[in-house]
């Protein structure tokens, strides 16, 4: 394993590095304060606040159906378990059950956004190590994704599709069957990326044994999602505790082996997302084939008007565990709205696996922990 | 076996004038078309670099733009007068100069950079004769001035006065000059075999003998340390740890614009030309054709050598090498720098240094018992 110099023998002064907000892997506005010494990197500190958006504040002031757009924009990669999450939180508050077919949609274009957020997750580590070509091929393979999305609502990024109580439109004639033939093209691509990208000698160098995230100190620090699973973790909200229709699918939770390295490296934090892309189509398939028939608009009246109380519903998004706690005074608007952001915990954890390594390497292990800084400024 | 500058020599001296006046038109006019050559190669380099990265990454690459609004067909032209549009845009783009920068160092920077490239090509053949000037001390003369650029990357990272800039120069620094090591001790196991540093006796053993790559096991390898060493030196991909655009914006490269700029893009194309040149004629034959590496084929192939159609044989080979590089590029991550450190020092200095003294060996033997 890589040994870092020892600093009772050679040590110099440090310097103070800003990388970001402009920086081209901070992945958005984010904004490092560097201390280096040489390449060799003593501490990280991550400053966020560049996409503040007072969202929460926002929400105040906004009915219940106005927020959905702006959860859309939060996590702008997985816009559709953004609002899904929301809608759950809010169909908790309005005690709704909601009809078969919903359920299943919701399933269906949860887990196609989960593969099209992992498809950049995947290609932007690749060009964080380096490596370009992948990027281009996972972003061509996620238009194919947006297509189907496009056919669904019209929207390709935003979508506001999921709302309280529904979704907007029902599923498009033929949508079935082209989303049967996006899985089929897809899954022999992702043996492409591993031989290109997964399984090349210099990735593995790059990667493994890098930013070693323990699972003691993950948990400690609240990290979720693949991120925590990569370090070894079943933590999976599909799974423990199943949400809309996840408990009638047959899927594995993928968990980091160390089966180049350490177990929590970078490797594994990427290796699990190639891995759950391969669960999302098995639940797409199953999804896809046991959809009923059914209304797929719950009858709610014009102004939703929960009663008094609080509510907290958690969902596993892309990113991991997304809270909304909503707070009803029996207003049309929510009396407090407070969103747990996955990322934003998963970002806190940078200091810990990157300090002591080298400048590459917190790049590296910043792009393992695939965040998203319009959630986490919200 | 005649140089240019001896050629125009000979040429022009039936004519009665002053020896000097002769000699800088011997210098001035290899020294235009030089850079001619380099500033063709870098537009032709670039559009042929962006096709092989659009062909890898299932894309088109540039398609819009023709000449004199003459598309041709898209298919047919293929946007080509893209290379013009970049051309123009980079020497028109405005010059910036950061405030605290030092001046004359930011100044001088690119031109010793280019400077170093465009001495190196003096030693460069093109074909059978075709070369500036054929001196005795050919391989050494490549050597010394392809490190002359690193000087021009610390000036450009140091005057910058930007840490990333800063970053990639002390990188770059260290890159260049670790893996001047296993380069000069491969070319001078090529030096050792054949027994002269010239660049034509180099060639001609080859045509008498066979190809180096061929010559022995030891060389074969060689070959290989050689190239995947000048990858690094001229800062490709996996080894581009000095310009690491997801690390370091663009390393010792970030504050320079426009043309400068383009400067520094002249003479990374003219590296890649140079190094691929170098490997062509010494270890691939040079000018050779492909037909002389076995006594298979027919004598009446030989036809296939010759002067004109050198040129052809070496750009061919020269040319592979540089899309090999541009392959590299599109399909590697990066190495981190202590990895990139350690592939030099602990893996290509040992095993060119062992290399150095098995062939030793081999020649010893092969000449006692021819």
């Amino acid at each position: 394993m890589f040994k870092i110099v020892d600093k009772s023998i050679i040590s110099a002064d440090e310097m103070v590095l800003n990388m970001g907000p402009q920086h081209p892997s901070t992945h958005g506005v984010l904004r490092l304060k560097i201390i280096t010494d040489g390449e060799i990197v003593s501490s990280v500190e991550p400053i966020i606040g560049y996409l503040h958006r007072c969202f929460e504040k926002h929400c105040e002031s906004l009915s219940y159906e106005q927020i959905v757009p702006f959860t859309d924009r939060c996590d702008y990669l997985a816009s559709m378990h953004m609002s899904h999450s929301y809608s759950m939180a809010v169909e908790k508050l309005l005690d709704l059950e909601l009809p078969e077919r919903v359920e299943y949609i919701r399933v269906i274009v949860a887990e196609l956004q989960r593969i099209a957020s992992h498809l950049i997750a995947v290609g932007v580590f690749g060009l964080d190590v380096g490596a370009i070509t992948p990027f281009t091929w996972t972003l061509r393979d996620r238009e194919r994704i947006l297509d189907l999305f496009e056919m669904l609502c019209g929207a390709r990024l935003l979508y506001n599709y999921v709302w309280p109580g529904g979704v907007s439109h029902d599923l498009p004639p033929n949508f079935i069957q082209k989303t049967h033939e996006f899985l089929d093209y897809f899954l022999p691509q992702i043996d492409e990326y591993n031989q290109v990208l997964t399984t090349n000698r210099i990735f593995i160098e790059r990667s493994a044994d890098v930013g070693v995230l323990p699972l003691d100190v993950g948990i400690n620090y609240g990290v979720t999602g693949p991120s925590l699973r990569g370090s070894g973790s079943t933590f999976d909200l599909r799974k423990d505790e199943p949400y809309s229709v996840y408990d009638k699918f047959d899927f594995d939770v993928p968990v980091g082996q160390g089966l180049m390295g350490t177990v929590g490296d970078c490797w594994d934090r990427y290796y699990v997302k190639v891995l759950e892309m391969k669960e999302s189509a098995k639940i797409l398939r199953q999804a896809l084939d046991g959809i009923p028939k059914g209304d797929v608009h719950e009858v709610l009246p014009k102004k939703i008007r929960p009663p008094k109380g609080e509510v907290y519903s958690r969902y596993e998004s892309a990113r991991g565990d997304v809270g909304f706690y909503i707070r009803s005074a029996g207003k049309n608007m929510p009396d407090r709205l407070k969103m747990r952001s996955p990322a934003y915990c998963n970002l806190s954890v940078l200091n810990e696996i990157s300090a002591g390594w080298m400048m590459s390497d917190v790049i590296a292990a910043l792009g393992s922990l695939d965040i998203v800084l319009g959630e986490i400024d919200r | 076996m005649t140089s240019i500058v001896d050629s125009l020599l000979n040429t022009i001296s039936f004519i009665n004038i002053d020896i000097n006046i002769l000699l800088l038109f011997a210098i001035v006019v290899p020294g235009l078309v030089l850079f001619i050559v380099m500033a063709l190669n870098v537009m032709l380099s670039v559009y042929f670099e962006r096709k092989v990265a659009a062909f890898m990454q299932d894309r088109l690459g540039p398609m819009e733009v023709g000449i004199f609004g003459f598309k041709g067909g898209k298919k047919f032209w293929g946007g080509i007068g893209q290379i013009f549009a970049d051309t123009v845009k980079l020497l028109t783009k405005e010059d910036i100069m950061p405030a605290n920068a030092d001046k004359v160092l930011m100044l001088i920077a690119p031109f010793i950079i280019v400077a170093g490239a465009l001495l190196t090509f003096i030693g460069i053949p093109f074909s059978d004769g075709l070369i500036v000037s054929d001196f005795n001390i050919g391989i050494l003369y490549i050597i010394a001035m392809s490190s002359v650029g690193v000087i021009g990357v610390i000036l450009a990272g140091w005057s910058s006065n930007n840490k990333w800039s800063l970053y990639g120069a002390m990188r770059s620094a260290a890159q260049i000059i670790s893996y001047e090591i296993p380069i000069g001790l491969t070319l001078l196991l090529v030096v050792i075999v054949c027994g002269s540093l010239q660049v034509s006796d180099i060639v001609q053993w080859q045509s008498d003998n066979r190809w180096f790559i061929f010559h022995s096991p030891f060389t074969f390898v060689a070959f290989f340390i050689y190239f995947i060493s000048v990858v690094a030196e001229t800062n490709r991909t996996p080894f581009d740890i000095p310009e690491a655009e997801s690390e370091l914006v663009a390393g010792w490269m970030t504050e320079f614009s426009g043309f400068k700029w383009s400067i520094f893009f002249m003479s990374e194309y003219a590296n890649m030309l140079i190094v691929s040149l170098v490997a062509s004629f010494v270890f691939l034959g040079g000018w050779l054709s492909p037909f002389t590496i076995f006594s298979i084929f027919p004598d009446s192939w030989l036809i296939l050598d010759g002067f004109y159609i050198g040129i052809f044989w070496l750009l061919i080979k020269a040319l592979f090498l540089v899309f090999v590089m541009m392959w590299f590029r599109w399909t590697f991550p990066r190495l981190r720098v202590d990895q990139l450190m350690y592939t030099c020092w602990k893996v290509f200095i040992p095993f060119s240094l062992a290399n150095l003294f098995f062939v030793t060996i081999w020649e010893l033997i092969a000449g006692a018992l021819s």
